[in-house]
C-alpha cells in the first residue's frame, strides 16, 4: 500500500488525510459528521415547514396564502448566504431576547441548531414548493372520496394525500437533500464547525490546500453518490405498484 | 386553538432544550481560523497557542469557566453583541472605533505591525515603495484601516477573510505585500511555506489606528465580566504564569506598557 | 401579470399598508448614515455583481451546449466525461469548488517558477479570472444536465425530416435541434439564471469586491449589522425580479 502511494507521490498527502492525529482525517471526518447533522435537521424541518406551507398555500385563507407566497418569493430571491446572515443574527437575538424576557437568562444555541435553525427555513420554502406540486397532483377523486366518508382532515392527511403525493414528492426532495448538503458548507464562513470550515482550517495550517479541498470535495461527492442510490431506492418504494416509467405509464 | 398552542409550546420547548444549554459558562469568543502561533487548531481538533494558554491561565484565575467559542473572524464582534458569545480573546486590538461598540479589558499583549514582502522585492514599510503594489490585509482588523488610510492611494489594497488566506496569496506571488502583526509574521516566515519571505520593517506608528494593545472585548456596560477579567490579567503578571507560558512561545516579553 | 383588481383586495391592502409602515418605520429608526460614505463602493459592487453574473451565465451556457449534446447523443468516449464532469459539479459545493480553483491551483505557483514572468500572469494574479472560471464551469454542471434533457426532448421526427432533405448537420443542429430544445428549457433556464444570482456573493471570499464584499465591509467598518443586511437583500430581490421580467418577456416572444 505504501509502495503504491509512493510510487504515486501521494505519501505526504496521505500522511497528512491520516485518521489519527498528526494526520487531520479525523478532523475531516468529525466535520462531515457535523455536516450531515445540519444537512438531516435542516431537511426535516425543511419537510415540516413545507409541508404546513403547501397545505396553507392550497387550502389556507387569502391571508395565509400571500404570506406564504411573500415567504417562499423572498427566500427563493435572496442569496442563502445573505440569509443566513440575517437569520443568525435576528434569530439568535430574539431568541434572547425572549428568553430575557421571560426571565430565563441568556440561551446557548450550538452550532449544530444555529446551522439546523436557519437552513431550514430557507429549506422549508423550496419544500413548500416541492409538496405544494405534489398534493396538487393528488387525484382530487381520492380526497373527495375520503371527506365523503367523513374521514377528519388530519386522518386524510396521513392516510390519503401523504402516500399518494410521494411518489411526486420524491425527485424534488431528492433535489433538497442534495442543496441541503451543500448548502451546509456556506455555514463554514458563518464560524460553524462543518467539514468546509475543517478542510479550510486543515489546509491553512498544513499549506496542503489541494490535498484538503480534493479531499473534501470527494467526501461530498461520496454522500451525493450515495444519496442518489438511496433516494433511487425511496422513489421505488413510493411508486410501488403503480406502472413503471419506462414503458410510459402513470 | 389547542393545535397552534401545542405547536408553538413544542417549538420554543425544542428550541431550548435540542443543544441549547442554560448559560452559565462564559463563552470565549475566538477566531475560527487559524492564526499561529496565537492559536490554531491542531489535528485532533484541540485549540492550542499562546493565546489559547493564556485564555486558560486567565480563567482559572478569574474562577470563570470559560469555553472556548470559534467564531468567523469577521463576524465577532456582532456574535458579542448579538449575545452569541460573552468575550472576545481573539488578538483584538484596542481602537477608539471599537471602543464605540465595546468595552476592552486592560491590555494582554502589545506588538507592532509589520510589512512582509518577497526577499527579493524592494520594498520596506513606507507608502512610497508600496506605491503600485498590491498589498493583502485581513478585513475587519485595524491593518486594513491602517492600510486604507496610509496606502490605500498609492497601493491596490485586496482583503482577505483571514490573514492565512492572505499569506498563502503572498506565497503563490498573487499579492506583493501584506501587513499583519509582527508575532504571527515573525512565526509565518519562520516557517517553511513562508521561506519566500521575509518582514520588510514596522510601519509607521499610529496609535489611534492600531489601537493600544490587544484586549479582550466584552459588552459594552458588562462591567463585571471586564473586572473579572481584569483581575484574571493582573493576577497571571503577578503570579508568573504570563511569563511563564511567553517563554515557552516567544524570547522576548510582548506585554503592552 | 399582476393586476389592480388583485391588488385592491381588502386583505392585500391591509398587508400593503402594513409593509409601508414598516418601511417607514425602517428609513426611521434604523441607522442610514453610512449609505452616503458607501455609495460608490456600493455601485461598483453592484456593477460586478451584475457583469460576472451576465458573463458567466452566457459563457456557462455556450459551454452546456456541448455538455448537453454529449450526454444526450455523443459516443461514449464523450458522454461520459460529460457525464462525470457534470455529476462533480453538481455533486461539489460551489464554495469549494471557488477555494480548490483559487487557492489550491495558487499553492501551485511556488513551484513553477517561471510563470511569473509569462504573459498572463497579470491575469493569475487577479481574483476576477478564478471567479468567472468557477461560476462558468459550475452553471455549465447544471444546464449540461438541464440541456441534456431538451436535446432528448426535441421531436426526432423534425431531426429526421431535415436529415432526408439533406441539411447538412451543422445547419441542422442550428436551425432547428439548438432551438427547439432552448424554447423547451427557457422557464428552466430562468430559473437557473436566479441560482446563479444567488451564487455569486461566494466570490467574495476570493477577494472579488461585488455587492455582498461591500456589504460585509460596512459591517465590519462601522459594526451595523442589520441595516446593510437588508439593503442588500432588497437588491437582490430587485434583480431576481428584474431577470424574472426579462424571461417573461422573452418567452413571450417565442413562439410555442
Amino acid at each position: 500500500m505504501d509502495a503504491i502511494l509512493e510510487t504515486l507521490g501521494l505519501a505526504q498527502s496521505a500522511e497528512l488525510l491520516a485518521f489519527s492525529p498528526p494526520g487531520w482525517g479525523g478532523n475531516l471526518l468529525r466535520g462531515l459528521a457535523n455536516s450531515m447533522k445540519i444537512a438531516s435537521g435542516a431537511f426535516g424541518m425543511g419537510l415540516l415547514i413545507g409541508l404546513f406551507g403547501a397545505y396553507g398555500k392550497l387550502y389556507g385563507g387569502v391571508v395565509v396564502r400571500d404570506l406564504l407566497a411573500i415567504y417562499t418569493t423572498v427566500i427563493r430571491a435572496v442569496p442563502e448566504l445573505v440569509l443566513i446572515l440575517i437569520l443568525y443574527y435576528v434569530g439568535t437575538d430574539l431568541l434572547n431576547k425572549a428568553s430575557l424576557a421571560m426571565g430565563y437568562g441568556r440561551v446557548e444555541i450550538s452550532g449544530v441548531v444555529a446551522g439546523i435553525w436557519v437552513l431550514g427555513i430557507v429549506q422549508g420554502a423550496y419544500a413548500t414548493e416541492v409538496l405544494r406540486g405534489a398534493i396538487q397532483a393528488v387525484p382530487a377523486g381520492q380526497i373527495e372520496a375520503a371527506r365523503a366518508f367523513g374521514m377528519p382532515p388530519l386522518t386524510l392527511m396521513r392516510r390519503v394525500t401523504i402516500p399518494a403525493m410521494m411518489s411526486f414528492a420524491v425527485p424534488g426532495l431528492a433535489n433538497l437533500w442534495l442543496i441541503a448538503t451543500k448548502d451546509t458548507a456556506l455555514l463554514a464562513i458563518v464560524g460553524f464547525s462543518e467539514l468546509t470550515l475543517e478542510t479550510r482550517q486543515a489546509a491553512s495550517s498544513t499549506r496542503a490546500y489541494f490535498t484538503f479541498f480534493l479531499a473534501a470535495g470527494a467526501l461530498y461527492l461520496i454522500v451525493t453518490l450515495l444519496s442518489g442510490v438511496v433516494f433511487g431506492r425511496v422513489e421505488k418504494w413510493a411508486r410501488r405498484g403503480q406502472p413503471s416509467l419506462r414503458e410510459g405509464g402513470r | 386553538m389547542t393545535l397552534t398552542r401545542n405547536l408553538i409550546a413544542t417549538t420554543l420547548f425544542t428550541a431550548f432544550a435540542s443543544g441549547s444549554v442554560m448559560a452559565q459558562d462564559v463563552r470565549i469568543g475566538i477566531a475560527s481560523e487559524p492564526y499561529p502561533p496565537f492559536a490554531s487548531p491542531d489535528a485532533s481538533g484541540n485549540w492550542v497557542g499562546w493565546e489559547v494558554e493564556i485564555i486558560d491561565a486567565v480563567c482559572t484565575a478569574a474562577n470563570l469557566d470559560c469555553v472556548l467559542t470559534p467564531v468567523a473572524w469577521d463576524g465577532i464582534i456582532p456574535s458579542l453583541t448579538g449575545q452569541q458569545i460573552d468575550a472576545i480573546m481573539a488578538s483584538m486590538s484596542i481602537t477608539e472605533e471599537r471602543q464605540k461598540t465595546i468595552d476592552f479589558s486592560n491590555p494582554y499583549y502589545n506588538t507592532p505591525a509589520v510589512i512582509v514582502a518577497d526577499k527579493s522585492a524592494e520594498i520596506d514599510a513606507t507608502p512610497q515603495s508600496l506605491a503600485g503594489k498590491i498589498i493583502g490585509i485581513q478585513g475587519s482588523t485595524i491593518h486594513q484601516a491602517y492600510a486604507d488610510t496610509y496606502f490605500g492611494d498609492a497601493a491596490e489594497i485586496r482583503v482577505y477573510q483571514t490573514q492565512d488566506e492572505a499569506n498563502q496569496d503572498l506565497v503563490s506571488g498573487r499579492i506583493d505585500a501584506t501587513q499583519a502583526d509582527s508575532i504571527a509574521m515573525a512565526d509565518f516566515v519562520a516557517s517553511d511555506a513562508g521561506s519566500c519571505c521575509e518582514i520588510k520593517g514596522n510601519v509607521a506608528n499610529n496609535e489611534a489606528i492600531l489601537g493600544q494593545g490587544v484586549g479582550a472585548g466584552v459588552r459594552k456596560g458588562d462591567d463585571a465580566l471586564r473586572d473579572q477579567i481584569n483581575a484574571g490579567i493582573a493576577e497571571i503578571l503577578e503570579n508568573g504564569v504570563y511569563d511563564e507560558i511567553t517563554a515557552r512561545y516567544f524570547n522576548t516579553s510582548i506585554m503592552a506598557e | 401579470m399582476i393586476h389592480w383588481r388583485d391588488l385592491m383586495q381588502p386583505h392585500r391592502i391591509v398587508l400593503m399598508l402594513l409593509f409601508a409602515a414598516l418601511v417607514l418605520w425602517c428609513a426611521i429608526s434604523l441607522r442610514w448614515d453610512w449609505i452616503p460614505q458607501y455609495a460608490p463602493l456600493a455601485l461598483e459592487g453592484l456593477w460586478r455583481t451584475v457583469w460576472i453574473l451576465v458573463v458567466t451565465t452566457v459563457l456557462g451556457f455556450m459551454l452546456a451546449i456541448p455538455l448537453g449534446l454529449a450526454q444526450a447523443v455523443g459516443p461514449w468516449y464523450l458522454s461520459i466525461p460529460a457525464r462525470t464532469f457534470c455529476t462533480v459539479i453538481r455533486g461539489t459545493p460551489l464554495l469549494l469548488q471557488i477555494w480548490l480553483l483559487y487557492y489550491g491551483l495558487g499553492s501551485l505557483f511556488p513551484q513553477i517558477p517561471w510563470i511569473r514572468s509569462s504573459e498572463l500572469w497579470p491575469y493569475l494574479r487577479q481574483a476576477w479570472p478564478y471567479a468567472v472560471l468557477a461560476l462558468t464551469l459550475s452553471y455549465a454542471g447544471y444546464e449540461g444536465e438541464v440541456m441534456r434533457g431538451a436535446f432528448a426532448s426535441v421531436n426526432k421526427g423534425q431531426l429526421e425530416a431535415a436529415s432526408a432533405f439533406g441539411m447538412p448537420r451543422l445547419t441542422r443542429f442550428r436551425r432547428i435541434w439548438l432551438p427547439q430544445a432552448i424554447r423547451n428549457v427557457l422557464p428552466t433556464l430562468g430559473g437557473e439564471t436566479i441560482l446563479q444570482l444567488k451564487a455569486t456573493p461566494l466570490v467574495a471570499t476570493i477577494t472579488v469586491v461585488e455587492i455582498y464584499a461591500v456589504s460585509s465591509r460596512v459591517r465590519s467598518d462601522t459594526f451595523i449589522v442589520y441595516e446593510p443586511l437588508l439593503l442588500l437583500a432588497i437588491f437582490y430581490m430587485s434583480i431576481a425580479g428584474l431577470i424574472t421580467l426579462a424571461f417573461r418577456q422573452i418567452e413571450k416572444r417565442v413562439p410555442r
